[in-house]
């Protein structure tokens, strides 16, 4: 339950960013990040943790979907 | 990559202390890429399968009174509790819900200012913030019917009491999402402390066989230090706000670990002056409320495989799991089970 999972500022509203997390938009708090629209963020239990690169978001997102399939089947 | 496979120097045994590698080990089968003489076991990595049965059943008491709602990850819905779980109690009538953010407490309980909303707060330190921030954000709004029925707990004095009890593991890889917050320093003190490496890795295949190798490799040359080969992910002072927001609320204190009992300063709780959020329960003897047969506490610290639980795969399934390892995404036994 500690997997936070990557993705993309698309809107951010006072506090709250809409990540996109693979098209699915999800109300975000930004609190404890410094970040803006276009940033890729670390999210867990609805909260960003850290602001990420680009890559190795795009890494990290690629590999969480192949671990999926491991702990969901 | 030769250098793993074809290790034949002394027996190693690395304890990978997060679930997402346990899962990342099985699904890129990388057991079979190294050495048998460089064991990989799991440790206590997920904050669902330390979770005591005394506190499911305190769960299940809170959601059985009138005018509460208890709110929890659905990762704690299946786990046993001596008196069933919250699913079951959910089943008989129980008000449960099950959330994904601990921060919904605050829309719900604005809309319902006469039922209380009880967060079921469990998790290590990637979590506690975010129930910090859940407390911030109701001193704020001034709600008062938002409560936390706690069992926080952090890695780094349990990954000490491993150490300690289980001197035959030579090195450790370290929980990723974990270090985001507390930082890769978090860990020089152990390593320094029981000279032992502790190396902070991303999730990947090659990451981890990078981690591997880099751990082996200071075993060799018995150089006790810690390597973070996450830098783009982890920094070294960690995230400092989080870190700001757990101080302020909680303060730790001892807690007990399903299967393996109660550890010194290893959980938080909230502070005095925060303590009217706090829905208190008597942790009970936290050994002898595991279900009869049940190994987890050995699993959890890497002195058996989940196969040879006797419970395992007979009795104890993903859908009728008997400890709580088999019931979480990130436990050992249900990784293996998923994997046979
Ligand atoms: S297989 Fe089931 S009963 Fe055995 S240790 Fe794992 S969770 Fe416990």
């Amino acid at each position: 339950m500690c997997v936070a999972i990557p993705g993309k500022i698309v809107a951010v509203a006072g506090a709250i960013g809409k990540v996109d997390f693979n098209g699915n938009l999800v109300d975000v708090n930004l609190n404890m990040v410094k970040a803006g629209v276009g940033d890729y963020v670390l999210v867990h239990a609805g909260v960003a943790l850290q602001v990420l690169a680009k890559d190795e978001a795009e890494e990290m997102l690629d590999l969480f979907r192949q671990l999926e399939e491991v702990v969901n089947n | 990559m030769t250098f793993l496979r074809d290790y034949a120097g002394p027996p190693v045994k690395i304890m990978e202390v997060c679930g997402t590698h346990t899962a990342s080990i099985f699904k890129n089968g990388i057991r079979s890429l190294i050495s048998p003489q460089i064991k990989l076991i799991s440790g206590p990595g997920c904050p669902v399968c330390v979770t005591p049965a005394a506190y499911i059943d305190a769960a299940v008491d809170v959601a059985q009174q009138e005018q509460v709602v208890l709110l929890t990850f659905g990762d704690m819905v299946k786990v046993p509790g001596t008196k069933g779980s919250l699913g079951e109690a959910k089943a008989a009538g129980a008000a449960i819900k099950v959330i994904y953010s601990p921060l919904q407490a605050l829309e719900l309980a604005a809309r319902k200012p006469e039922t209380l909303f009880v967060v079921a707060a469990v998790g290590f330190e990637t979590t506690v913030p975010v129930y910090a921030l859940l407390l911030a954000k109701c001193i704020e709004a001034g709600l008062t019917n938002v409560k936390l029925l706690t069992a926080l707990k952090t890695v780094m004095p349990a990954l000490a009491w491993i150490c300690r009890s289980e001197p035959d593991i030579d090195g450790f890889l370290c929980p990723g999402h974990v270090s985001v917050i507390t930082g890769a320093t978090a860990y020089r003190p152990l390593a320094a402390n029981y000279g032992k490496p502790f190396v902070i890795a991303g999730f990947g295949a090659e990451h981890i066989l990078a981690a591997v190798y880099e751990i082996v490799k200071l075993i060799r040359a018995d150089q006790p230090l810690l390597r973070n080969l996450y830098t783009n992910v982890v920094r070294e002072e960690g995230n400092p706000v989080a870190q700001e927001l757990i101080a302020r609320y909680f303060t730790p204190a001892a807690a007990h670990w399903r299967g393996i009992g109660e550890i010194g300063a290893s959980g938080l709780v909230l502070k005095d002056e925060f303590r009217h959020y706090d829905v208190p329960y008597a942790p009970g003897n936290c050994l002898a409320t595991d279900a009869p047969g049940c190994a987890c506490g050995q699993v959890i610290t890497g002195r058996i495989d989940p196969a040879e639980c006797p419970l395992f795969g007979q009795v104890c399934t993903p859908s009728r799991p008997q400890g709580p390892c088999m019931v979480s995404a990130e436990g050992a036994c249900g990784i293996w089970f998923r994997n046979r």
